[in-house]
């Protein structure tokens, strides 16, 4: 793994976090809580060493993989991969738009560096699961990442696919729980309190980590110690913020599946920094 | 949505607000109407309900199979479920629980797709519903409704209410004209007349009954009048009405849907056992849309009045053929 420096993956955060506002404000539509909150974990993804993958060729068969379930947090994806050079970044602010590769949620036929269409929650740990076992067919090397809303965890398939996986002890497949406690319509505590999250997984013979999502140090750690364990899947429960880096969105649930408006994001842009 | 404003329709509410509306209502009158929904009662507007009568409200979660079989084991017991989702989720993800909890044994269950079509706009297509139809079609004894409009909607969802039997019933997300200006009658499984023509018949539900109202006004400035029947019941479909409009020797279907197993299927299945008349189809076709703005959406997909003058003329030019 590379030298990482920690000020440096601080400051793509921080791109991240600005592009996520100016793109959704821009588009006038978009869910920039989902994304905020995922921030850190893409940013280590990404930059801090975890996935090996080439933004000049999307499809080498032995890259890593990253699958974002949650489909609706791609502002947060799409900021990432055209920061690693998947795509011109003036593309970012045609997300939404009509003919744009760079859609409501994830499309694969569309967009390079995308590995799954989502959208509808439920369904990227199974395909993560496909992945993993065709590595392990072909006999590569290569890792699978999901990334999970704890809302999302509320489908039936989630538990279905977590099984499977133990079942079939995929240890490159790595499940992250964006765990920001909000769902749409509330608190994942008074809408379907899916809690307790980890003692679940380990239930279901993953090996479990739970972390501070947005603690760069922490999601790196977990990530190296996810890709110790060889013999079953791993899942890392981050616990996070929705909305996390901007105030308003922070405070207020209902602000799910809503831009700001431009005076709004112009504040949020100075708070990020 | 724009359309229909050149022929002067004014813009009305949404019809996911006119169905939140009338849920309201009926959970008044009727103690046993149960309303479930999943994760998202603040965009189908089951909110309202809840709000009213947060005892009889059940949000489940994420998780649409899970919410229909819980309707079909309520109705098992008498009450009279209203279950909201999107369209997409509710028929794709749990459509074996629609099949077995509730349509095989017959159940009671209302089942209400918001959302529909493609006039969602930027979400794009994994939140769109372009097949709900052909699946509510697919489960023997729903009915299958696609209201027009406010006034539509209200009222199907109220005679939804009293039908005996599961139903289908598709509202959309978008703000959409008001066909029924003054008002409507609205029996479930019988086709409106809104307009009478001699020359073509422009069979159409949802969205596209304000499109092919419009067409009909263009058509008309060419000298072509066209019949226009607001088909908002797929199923059972109104044979009757068919044959009546195809009297006219032609006949256009307009949906906001794909090509297969929707009105325009229906229709032809009517047309080709009981009256042969050419027919042409306006729909999304055989694709999932994108991206964009619900007006630039139905402007790239075909779903505009234009392609319904352009299958009108196509249809009535080949009625020597037949
Ligand atoms: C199958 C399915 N049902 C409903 C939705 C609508 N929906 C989009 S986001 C969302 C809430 C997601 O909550 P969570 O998984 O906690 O993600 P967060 O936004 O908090 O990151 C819902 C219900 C969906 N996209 N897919
Ligand atoms: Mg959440």
């Amino acid at each position: 793994m590379k030298e990482i420096n920690l000020e440096e993956l601080q400051t793509k955060a921080r791109i991240l976090r600005r592009h996520i506002i100016t793109m959704t404000t821009k588009a006038g539509s978009g869910h920039p809580s989902s994304a905020l909150s995922m921030v850190e974990i893409v940013t280590a993804l990404y930059f801090g060493g975890v996935l090996r993958h080439d933004p000049s060729n999307p499809t080498w068969p032995d890259r890593d993989r990253f699958i974002l379930s949650k489909g609706h947090g791609c502002p947060a994806l799409y900021a990432a991969l055209a920061e690693a050079g998947y795509f011109p970044i003036e593309w970012l602010s045609r997300l939404r738009q009509l003919g744009s590769p760079l859609e409501g949620h994830p499309n694969m036929r569309a967009l390079p560096g995308v590995e799954a269409s989502t959208g509808s929650l439920g369904q990227g740990l199974s395909i993560a699961l496909g992945h993993a076992l065709a590595a392990r067919l072909d006999g590569k090397g290569y890792r699978v990442y999901a990334l999970l809303g704890d809302g999302e965890c509320d489908q039936g398939q989630v538990w279905e696919a977590a099984m499977a996986a133990a079942h079939f002890q995929v240890g490159n497949l790595t499940a992250i729980v964006d765990h920001n406690k909000y769902q749409q319509t509330g608190s994942v505590e008074t809408v379907m309190d899916v809690r307790p999250l980890i003692e679940k997984w380990r239930a279901f013979h993953w090996h479990g980590i739970e972390i501070d999502g947005h603690d760069l140090r922490e999601v790196l750690k977990a990530f190296d110690e996810a890709n110790t364990i060889n013999d079953q899947p791993s899942v890392i429960v981050a616990h996070t913020v929705k909305g996390k880096g901007v105030t308003p969105l922070e405070k207020d649930y209902t602000w799910h599946g809503k831009a700001l408006p431009p005076d709004l994001a112009e504040a949020a842009l100075k708070e990020i920094g | 949505m724009n359309i229909g404003r050149r022929i002067g329709l004014t813009l009305g509410k949404a019809t996911r607000d006119a169905f939140g509306e009338a849920l309201v209502e009926l959970g008044k009158e009727n103690p046993n109407i149960v309303v479930l929904d999943g994760d998202l009662n603040n965009s189908t507007k089951t909110d309202l309900f809840a709000k009213a009568f947060p005892e009889r409200f059940f949000n489940v979660g994420i998780a649409e199979s899970n919410l229909v079989g819980v309707a079909g084991g309520l109705a098992s017991c008498g009450k009279v479920p209203f279950i909201a989702s999107f369209a997409c989720f509710m028929m794709c993800n749990a459509f074996d629980q629609l099949r077995m909890s509730v349509a095989f044994p017959g159940l009671n269950v209302k089942v209400v797709g918001s959302h529909g079509g493609i006039s969602i706009g930027e979400d794009g297509p994994s939140q769109m519903s372009v097949e709900d139809v052909a699946l509510a079609c697919a489960l023997p004894g729903f009915a299958v409704l696609v209201p027009a409009d406010q006034e539509a909607a209200a009222a199907l969802v109220k005679a939804a209410a009293v039908h005996r039997g599961p139903v289908y019933i598709r509202v959309g997300r978008p703000k959409v004209p008001i066909v029924y200006q003054n008002g409507g009658e609205f029996t479930l499984g019988r086709a409106n007349c809104l307009r009478e023509g001699r020359d073509v018949a422009l069979i159409a539900n949802g969205l596209m009954v304000a499109a092919a109202l419009e067409a009909s006004h263009l058509l008309h400035q060419e000298g072509i009048e066209a019949l226009v029947l607001d088909m908002h019941t797929v199923k059972p479909l109104d044979e009757e009405a068919v044959v009546r409009a195809a009297q006219t020797g032609a006949i256009v279907t307009a949906e906001e849907h794909l090509i297969w197993g929707g009105l325009g299927s229906a229709v032809a299945r009517a047309v080709a056992s009981r009256c042969p008349v050419p027919m042409e189809f306006v729909s999304l076709g055989d694709t999932y849309a994108e991206s964009g703005k619900p007006e630039e959406l139905f402007e790239k997909y075909g779903l505009t009045a234009e392609a319904i003058v352009r299958a009108a003329k196509h249809a009535i030019a080949r009625k020597k053929d037949v």
